[in-house]
Parts: structure tokens; sequence; C-alpha cells
């Protein structure tokens, strides 16, 4: 790879030799055999950009195994008497095939279905895939360092990630099943495998994959959190970071103090499972036998598991709002509306995070008195968050708003994000939980805020950043179909969950209609909703051609800043090496929101301050 | 062969869809880069305004559709008194929550619409406005402020335990893999305690049957009953793993635990039929219950109340389904009466159960009333009954010190029954017979037995029985009524029978 020596001096490289940070940065392994090595370029790099794409790639692919297993158990849902003989090939044992040649899913297998569905997409997808993907692609370019603060750490997260994607992989093909206990893990159910298949060695497995898991997020999270604080290029100070470098930083802080909880509550379940204990069981009878474990409480591991579960929704969330953020603000051609209310706001959310966990835990016996404190703090979630609505929506109004596929999914956020976010209300408030806990009002309202809104912001951020990581465009054709598609389609498959939560049908059953006369009224809405399940399965497959098909022959870039955008990642080779920038670091002169500043489309970050011009980050 | 044709569809969608991507981007290559920008932005904007039009009225058509089969609305109004509380903070938070939908939707997709990209369109440099932030944060918070506070006020009242002394009925729901175990205190009103240790294939509840209290608890395995406008306090464990005791048109939500009861208190105010009334009123509720018997029940005709599991317990969560019966106090209380004592009829004195029965070959004060009503009952029959074989009444409750003729204490109970049975048929006459098993010296046996039926005889007369009605004979093991080999069958040989002698007129007293 040569970098392109233009004859004339740009702007850009005049500014970066004039203010840019000399840090004697030589590109060794430009060209040598020890970096350009296969193995070493795309497998055990140490290079962020290359990271970010192992992580999304590896996200992509357990993206479409999370979905694909949503797919089986939709049908199970709309279609309960459909011959499922088909699938036998892929399930083997899983179906049971009766006299009549009809194929039955085992209900053992749903729930297992059910709950791999869960953690995949929670854990693998939306926090490894999109934090993973983009705090190590865009943390580093957009802060103008070189690489992460530690390169070798950063490769040891996502090993950590792939064994732990290995192990929960080999899951699936355990004669008794994976882990079917649902993605919360709750004991008694996950501690005794006299109670259910999946809580013999399934979930074992599960435990050790969700440990290396931990392992990946905390590697990742101590580094993105030392990247920011130490590694920010000359005048880059915290008010000039993009709202991205925002957003995965508390993302990074909340994970680094949540996990390891998880990870506690984790262990108790294991020295419970294997060694005896009783952290977790008290006065047990299961399958006719009585336990001699008394002593402990399966409240405490849910306490332990929404300690880091609540801030998981948000270390969700919160890099998908900074991704929405700046696209939005890019694609608007207008700063994003109030930097500083977005700021704090997302400082509130995540400091809120941490004293809400028991709103999962209403109905679950702990003392009423105490869920009103929590009652308190979950509502007030709604102010800061109403804040960031209403700012990315000023932030389109007054706009010169640019259609594009990454503009549109953050529109679609930002629609679901309302949609989603405002049903939190209902569940939030204690009293009107007695009916909604645990309905289909639940799966509806946290498909839209943290699922399809998360989803959104990632495939944003792909569409964004695609010619970032590859050099190339993704076609914007199907980038829209894509988005009206999803978009259409995920609401179709999730709006009217609301309708059979609020008819009280419970979450997390095999078959609604078999067993209570209270639950079978929904037949042709079920049938509607699998459908449309299917149909945005086929759209994301096509978005997985679009993404692959792109890699190789989509548009290429032939600027350096296709979307005219104010931040440093743009001011990188079209194919940068490692280190980002082939000289000088660029330096920051101002904030990362001068769009249609006196007149100008956009003032990129290394322009310096005109004579009395203000900078808007202070 | 379908599975193919479908694949192949698929594929060739894919395939047809990548070229339109292709051929799209060739086209805007030629018509360029803005040009291209403004047709995509004029078109995505204007789907996006057709789609927000369509959304919410899809959103408003759809939720009046689907009215009548929520909870809240029509038909299904909480048949509970604190469900409609929470109802109407249900439609409190959805008016509120329903206007910023509406608002932020239409802001959102008219913005975008209005400031789509157009060539020459400056966007306006607008970085922020505190005075706008304090707006929507205030706003925000005020009303939170409004639902917390309602939200909470409710929340306290539903979750308030009954006070002491308050009029109440206790019930208890055992979550197990994969049912629920509803027990009711019987007639003292008083749930008898449990230890888990002592749950066994017979006593499913781990009920410590030493604890009175126990005695006359209720097991039903059929429908529940409730009585309307009483107050319930539902007591909730789990044996396994954990369950949630979920009553959907009664607003009741909890988990079962392990080890750690928990509890929820409701008043039903509907009863099923009133339920059931009601629901008459709608026309879907008047189609047939089962589609493929257009002739039979209808759908409200089969209406109940039913009691599910709301929190994952393994692979049969879905199925844990009961039935719960609202009924008038007075119905409540015959179907009570109706209900036999789980321990009485299930554990006490019931062959294999030695183990687990504390009062093992003993008779319990509780039974005294009904050992006296089944005295009677056989003594009227065996009087009017010609046939000699049915003139001999076994005594079940009457024990004796092992090898000896002592009477134990808590033979009384049936003694007294015989004795105020034989006040209340003053021309009764009967013979006393004694009968032991086969274990040991026949001649002592048959010389223990006389004693037995001596020493019952004796207990009579010092009651005022007199004398002259009453013989006594001892049979030894003569007459086994079942084989002497098992120990069950010994245990049948060991008794005390008598004989009613004489024919009773039929007008003589029943009470």
């Amino acid at each position: 790879m040569t970098h392109t020596i233009n004859a004339v001096e740009t702007l850009e490289d005049q500014l970066t030799r004039e203010y840019g940070f000399n840090d004697h940065f030589h590109e060794h392994h430009h060209g040598d055999k020890f970096q350009s090595n296969f193995l070493t370029h795309y497998v055990f790099t140490m290079d962020h950009k290359m990271i970010a794409r192992q992580f999304l790639m590896t996200g992509i692919f357990w993206a479409f195994i999370g979905a694909a297993m949503s797919i089986i158990f939709r049908l199970q849902l709309g279609f309960p008497e459909a011959d499922m003989a088909w699938l036998k090939p892929l399930l083997g044992k899983w179906i049971t095939v009766n006299e009549a040649g009809i194929g039955r899913l085992d209900p053992e297998f749903y729930y297992a279905l059910v709950t791999m569905h869960g953690t995949i997409i929670v854990f693998f997808v939306l926090t490894a895939g999109l934090s993973g993907t983009f705090s190590n692609l865009l943390i580093p370019l957009q802060i103008g360092a070189r690489d992460m603060a530690s390169p070798l750490l950063n490769a040891f997260s996502y090993w950590a990630f792939f064994l732990a994607g290995v192990v929960m992989f080999f899951s699936l093909f355990l004669s008794t099943g994976p882990f079917s206990g649902g993605w919360t893990a709750y004991p008694p159910l996950s501690a005794l495998p006299q109670a259910s298949d999946g809580s013999a060695t399934g979930m074992t497995l599960w435990i050790v994959a969700m440990s290396l898991f931990v392992v990946s997020a905390l590697l990742g999270g101590i580094n993105y959190i030392t990247t920011v604080l130490n590694m920010r290029t000359k005048g880059m100070n915290l008010w000039r970071m993009p709202m991205t470098i925002w957003a995965f930083f508390v993302t990074a802080i909340l994970g680094v103090l949540s996990f390891p909880v998880l990870f506690s509550g984790l262990l108790l379940l294991m020295l419970d499972r294997s060694l005896g204990t009783s952290f977790y069981l008290n006065e047990i009878v299961v399958g006719g036998q009585v336990l001699d474990r008394v002593g402990g409480s399966p409240i405490l591991f849910q306490h332990l598991f929404w300690f880091l579960g609540h801030p998981e929704v948000y270390i969700i969330i919160l890099p998908a709002m900074g991704i929405v953020s700046e696209v939005l603000s890019v694609n608007a051609r207008k700063p994003i509306f109030g930097y500083r209310a977005m700021v704090f706001s997302i400082l509130a959310i995540g400091f809120l995070s941490f004293i809400v966990w028991a709103h999962h835990m209403f109905m679950s016996g702990l003392n009423p008195f105490i869920s009103n404190f929590f009652v308190v703090f979950t509502l007030i979630i709604a102010v800061p968050s109403a804040v960031k609505v209403f700012n990315w929506i000023s932030t389109i109004y007054g706009s010169n708003f640019r259609f594009n596929s990454a503009s549109l999914f953050s529109v679609g956020f930002v629609s679901m994000f309302i949609s989603g976010g405002l049903t939190g209300i209902f569940l939030g408030n204690s009293a009107i939980d007695i009916q909604l806990h645990d309905t289909y009002f639940v799966i509806a309202h946290f498909h839209i805020v943290m699922g399809i809104a998360a989803f959104f912001g990632m495939f944003a951020g792909v569409y964004h950043w695609f010619p970032k990581m590859f050099g190339r465009f993704m076609n914007e054709t199907l980038g829209k179909i894509h988005f009206w598609g999803t978009m259409i389609g995920a609401y179709a498959i999730f709006w009217p969950m609301h309708y059979t939560g609020m008819a009280g049908v419970p979450r997390r059953y095999y078959d609604m209609g078999a067993s209570f006369d209270a639950f079978k009224h929904f037949t042709d809405l079920n049938k509607f909703i699998t459908v449309a399940a299917i149909v945005v399965f086929f759209l994301q497959i096509l978005f997985i051609i679009n993404f692959f098909y792109s890699i190789f022959s989509g548009k290429k870039m032939t600027t350096k800043n296709p979307w005219g955008a104010t931040t440093l990642e743009w001011t990188t080779p079209i194919e940068a090496g490692h280190g980002n920038w082939p000289g000088n670091i660029p330096t920051v002169q101002r904030w990362a929101y001068d769009y249609g500043k006196g007149g100008e489309d956009f003032i990129p970050q290394y322009i310096p301050l005109k004579n009395g011009e203000n900078d808007h980050g202070h | 062969m379908t599975a193919i044709i479908i694949l192949l569809c698929i594929i060739l969608i894919s395939v047809v869809l990548v070229q339109i991507g292709k051929v799209t981007e060739l086209t805007a290559q030629i018509k360029g880069e803005r040009e291209t920008l403004k047709d995509n932005s004029k078109w995505n904007a204007w789907i996006g305004l057709v789609f927000m039009v369509v959304f919410l009225v899809a959103v408003c058509v759809s939720a009046y559709r689907m009215r009548n089969v929520m909870l809240g609305y029509g038909p299904l109004e909480s048949a509970s008194a604190h469900g409609s509380v929470l109802d109407s903070l249900f439609n409190v938070t959805l008016f509120f929550t329903g206007i910023v939908f509406v608002l932020t939707h239409i802001a959102l997709f008219w913005f975008a619409f209005k400031y789509r990209y157009k060539e020459g369109r400056k966007a306006q440099f607008i970085s922020h406005d505190d005075r706008l932030e304090i707006w929507w944060t205030a706003i925000p918070a005020i009303v939170m402020t409004f639902l917390v506070v309602r939200g909470l006020n409710a929340w306290n009242q539903v979750m308030a335990d009954v006070a002491d002394g308050e009029e109440h009925i206790e019930i208890e729901a055992t979550g197990q893999q994969f049912n629920w175990i509803i027990r009711y205190p019987g007639a003292d009103g008083k749930l008898g305690t449990r230890d888990y240790k002592l749950t066994t294939g017979n006593n499913q509840l781990g009920q410590d049957f030493r604890d009175a209290k126990n005695w006359d608890d209720i097991v039903p395995a059929q429908e529940l009953y409730l009585p309307v406008g009483k107050k319930v306090r539902v007591r909730i464990i789990a044996k396994d793993v954990l369950h949630n005791f979920y009553l959907p048109h009664f607003r009741v939500k909890m988990d079962a635990v392990p080890g750690m009861p928990t509890y929820f208190v409701f008043t039903p105010i509907k009863t099923t039929s009133e339920m059931r009334q009601e629901l008459r009123k709608y026309p879907e509720w008047n189609e047939p219950y089962d589609p493929a018997d257009p002739t039979g029940p209808k759908r409200w005709e089969k209406f109940e109340y039913e009691l599910a599991c709301a929190e994952l317990c393994g692979k049969g969560h879905y199925s844990m389904r009961r039935i719960f019966r609202v009924v008038s106090p007075e119905e409540y209380e015959a179907w009570a009466k109706t209900q036999e004592s789980f321990y009485l009829t299930q554990i006490h004195n019931k062959d294999g159960k030695e183990n687990e029965d504390p009062f093992w070959e003993q008779t319990l004060p509780i039974e005294a009333a009904a050992i006296e009503k089944k005295l009677t009952d056989d003594v009227k029959a065996a009087g009017e009954s010609e046939a000699p074989a049915e003139k001999a009444i076994r005594l079940d409750n009457i024990h004796f010190t092992t090898g000896s003729a002592t009477l134990t204490a808590d033979s009384k109970y049936e003694l007294d029954a015989l004795v105020n049975v034989l006040t209340k048929f003053p021309s009764l006459n009967i013979s006393v017979n004694g009968h032991t098993d086969n274990v040991g010296d026949s001649a002592a046996n048959l010389e223990l037995s006389k004693q037995r039926a001596a020493s019952v005889v004796n207990y009579l007369t010092t009651r005022g029985v007199s004398a002259g009605r009453l013989r006594s004979a001892g049979l030894g093991d003569t007459e086994p009524a079942e084989s002497n080999e098992k120990p069950a069958g010994r245990r049948k040989n060991r008794r005390v029978e008598f004989n009613v002698l004489n024919q009773l007129p039929t007008a003589e007293p029943a009470s």
C-alpha cells in the first residue's frame, strides 16, 4: 500500500504539518514481512481497525444464528399445528415425529432456543458486536490516537469473546441440549440439573462462555476508558469529543463496574451447582427428592444478575445513541442540538442505570417497600431519555437533511426509542407492572427499545462507517430496501405484542392456546407476527449479502471525507495502516459539530478557530 | 419440493434485488451525486411521511379493534377490588404517553420531510437553546412525578398485607413442576405448619401433621372456590424452582420462591356466573367454544377464571393451569362442606402411611363427630337389615395397649359415640366381639380377645348403659377378616366388632 503524494499540498496536509503533533511515528511495519503475513494481518492483529472488523464479522455470524433461532420458535408460536418434520435434518432429536408423520418441536428445545436467542443477541451481538466494533474503530480514530492504550489487551479482548463464542456454540450440540432456563438464568432452575435437561452440561458451558465474555468485556472496557482519558490528541478536551466517544466512554465505565458483579453471581451459581453450596438454594424438593440445601436465597442471584443486567441494557443502547447522534448531525448538516445536554443526559442515564436494577424484580417477592425507591429512580430515567429524543428531533429541525441508509436508520432509531421508551413508563411503575410483568407487553417493550433500536443504531453505524472500514460504500438502494422493510416489519412483529401482553398472555409459553382459554384469542395475530418475522429475517440476509458484496465490489471511496464530516477519522488515508496517520497526528482546534456555521457547510475539527470565533463545545 | 421452490424463489429475489441495486448505482453515477441525493431525499422523505400517517392510523385502528380482548376494557374489566385502580393508572399513563408518542412521531417525520436535502438549502446553525432544554426537562419531570405519586399510592395499597384481626380467608398456593397445589385451611381457618423435609410422595406439601391445624386442611384436586366480596390472602411458595402465581382477571401476580413464602391479598368482586353474563353481551363470546362443534356450548358459557404460571419453570411452564370459581358466600360454604380433610382422608390410619402419620392407630378428637355419624348410620342400616352378615359393625377406633386389655385414652371417642348411639336407640341390644390376629399362642389370643371385649362392655356400663343390653364374646384368631400373611391384613384382623342383635323399628330417631 502506498499513500498518494499530492503534488499540491492540501489545506489539511498543511495544517497537519503546521499544527499536528509529531510523535516521531514511523510506519515500521509497512510492507515488512512481519506485518504483511496473512495471519498477523487478519487474525492475530493488534490494529484496532482490524479488531473492530473482527468484532463486526463475529457479531454478524452470531446475529444470523440468534435470528434464525427466533424464526424457529416463532414458527412454533405462529403455526403450532404445522408439521416441523422438515427441520429434522437440522435439529435432529429435538423434532419428535409422531405416527402420523407430523413433526413437533420439543418444548425443552423451544426453551433452549428462547434462552440462546436472548443470550446471543444481548451479549454476543448487541454488546460485543455493537460496542466492540464501534468503540474499537472510532475511539482511536476520533480522538486522534494511533491505537488503543494497550493493543495487546485489545486483541485479547477479541479472542476471549471468540472463545466464549466457541464454548457457547459447542453447547448447542450437547445431547442434553444447551441451557434452557431463560437468558436471565434464574436459580434454582439453572442450579439444578434435575429440574431441566438444559441445566445439566448446557448450563455449565453457558457459565464458562459467559465468564469468558466477562473477561472480554473487561479487557475491552478498561482499554476504552484508558484510551479516552489518556490518548486524546492535543486540543481534544472532553467537551470537544464527538457524541460517539462520550457514549462509548460511559458504556465502558458501565461495563467495567457491572460485569464483575455478574461474574461473582455466576461464580456462586457454579459453586451451588458443583460443590454443594447453598447460596441460592433453600428448602428444595425436586422430582420427589428432598435436597439437603438450606439457607440460601434465589433472590440474591436476581440482585446480582440485574446489577449487571440493567446497566447492560444501557451498555447496549448508549453506543447506538452515540452513533445516531453523530450520523444525524452529519446528515442534517447541523450541530447536534444541545451538545452539553446530550452529554449530561448520557451521564445521568449512566448513573441512574446503577440504581434501578430491582425494577425487574417487583414481582419477585422483594419487600414491596423497597420497590418504592426503584420506581422513583426508574421513572426519573424517562427525563434524560426525553431530553435526548427532543434534541434529536431538534437536530433535524431546520436542517438540510440528507436521506441515505445511515440517516434513515438513525431516524428509525429515534422512532423505535420513542415507542419502546414510552412503554417503559408503564412497566417501571410497579403498580402497573403487577399486570404487565412477564407478559408479551414486556417482550414488545424491550425488543423495540433495546433490540430493534440498538440494531438500527448498529446499522446506521455500519452504513456510515463502512467506507472507513473497507474503503468502499455499501449499496444505497439495497440499504433503503433494507431500512424500510425492516422498519415496517419490526413494528409489524412487535407492535401487536403490546395487545397480547395487555390481554395478559405470559411470555415464554411454548403454546398459548393449548392449555389456557384466556390466552388463545391470538391465533391469527401470531401467524401475522411469524410471517412478518420471516420477512424481516430475509431482509437481514439481504443486508448480509450487501455487506459482503460491497466489501469486494462496492463503489470505491475516492475522497477521504465522503460525508463531509468534521471528525478526525475522516482525515486518515483511505487505506490507513496501523497507526492511522502516516505523519503527524492532527490536533484539534474546535468542537466536533461546526456544521453550517458562518455559511460554511462544515469546518473540520483540525481547522483553527478564526479570530474572535466561539468554540461551541465550551 | 415446495421447500426447494421457496428456496429458489428466495435466491432469485435476492439476485434481482442485488441487480436493482447495481443498476440504480450505475444510473446514480450518470445522474451525478447531488442529483441522486436530491431524488433519494425527496422519495424517502415522502415515504417517511406516508409511513408516519399509516403507522399512527394503524396504531389507533388496531388498538380499537383489540379493545375487547385486552384486560381492563370491554368485558374484561377487573374482577378484583384493587384491579380497577391499576387499570385506571394504566389508562392515565396511556393518556400522557399517547400524546408524546403521536406528537414526537409527527415532529420527527414532518421535520425530516420539510427539511429534506435540497440543492442550495442552508441548514441553520442552531447549536443549543438552554431555555428549551429546561422546558423539556421540566415538563417530563412534572408528569413523571404525577405518575410516580399515583403509582406508589396504588402500589402500597395493593401490596399491603392484611392487618391484625382483619377478616379474611387465607389459602396457600404451592408451585411445583408442573402444577399448582392449593391448600385451604379447613374449619379452623388456619393453615397448618410445613417442613419441607417431611415431603414424601404421599405428603406432597410436607405438612407437619403433629400440628393440629393441619388435621382439617383441604387440598382440592378439582376446581377451587372463592367467595365473592371476601378478602383473600394467598400465601405463595414453591417446592423446586421459581414459579409465579398469576390470576390475570384479578390482576394478581407474585413469584413463588422455594423456602421464602410470599403473599398477595385481593378481593374478588365478580362471581364466575356474573362474569359469564357480562361476556354474553359480546358477539365474539357467543361463538361456539369448540369450533369443531358449532352447536355446542358458547364461549361465554365455558368462561372460567384461570390460574397460570408466569415465571419460567422448565419445559412444562406453559401448562400449569387451575380453575378458580368465584361464587356467593353461601355457595362457597356449601362447597367447603363437601371438601374433606387431606390428612384424614389420605394419610391418617391409611394402609402404608404409617411413616407419615404421627398418630398412627390413634384416634383424634377431630374425628369424634364423624365417628358418631358413621356409627349411627351403620347401626341404622344394620338394624333395618335382615342379613346376618350386615349385622356386624367394626369399631375401627378402639385400641388397646399391646398384649393387654387396657383401652388407650383415644378409644374414648368411639366408645362415647357408641354410648350416644345406644342412648339414641333405646331398643338396641348388642354383642361386643373381640378378635386377634394369628401371631402367638391361639389359646392366649382367645383369652385376650375375651378380655378386650369385656373391657369395652365394662366401659359402656360405667357410662350408664344397662348391662342387660350388652353381651361380650372373644373369638381369638378364629374369624380373621383377611389373610394373616401380611401386616396390613393382620392389622385388619385385630379388631373389636359388635353385632346388632335385634331388628330396630324404622321409626326410631336418627338424631
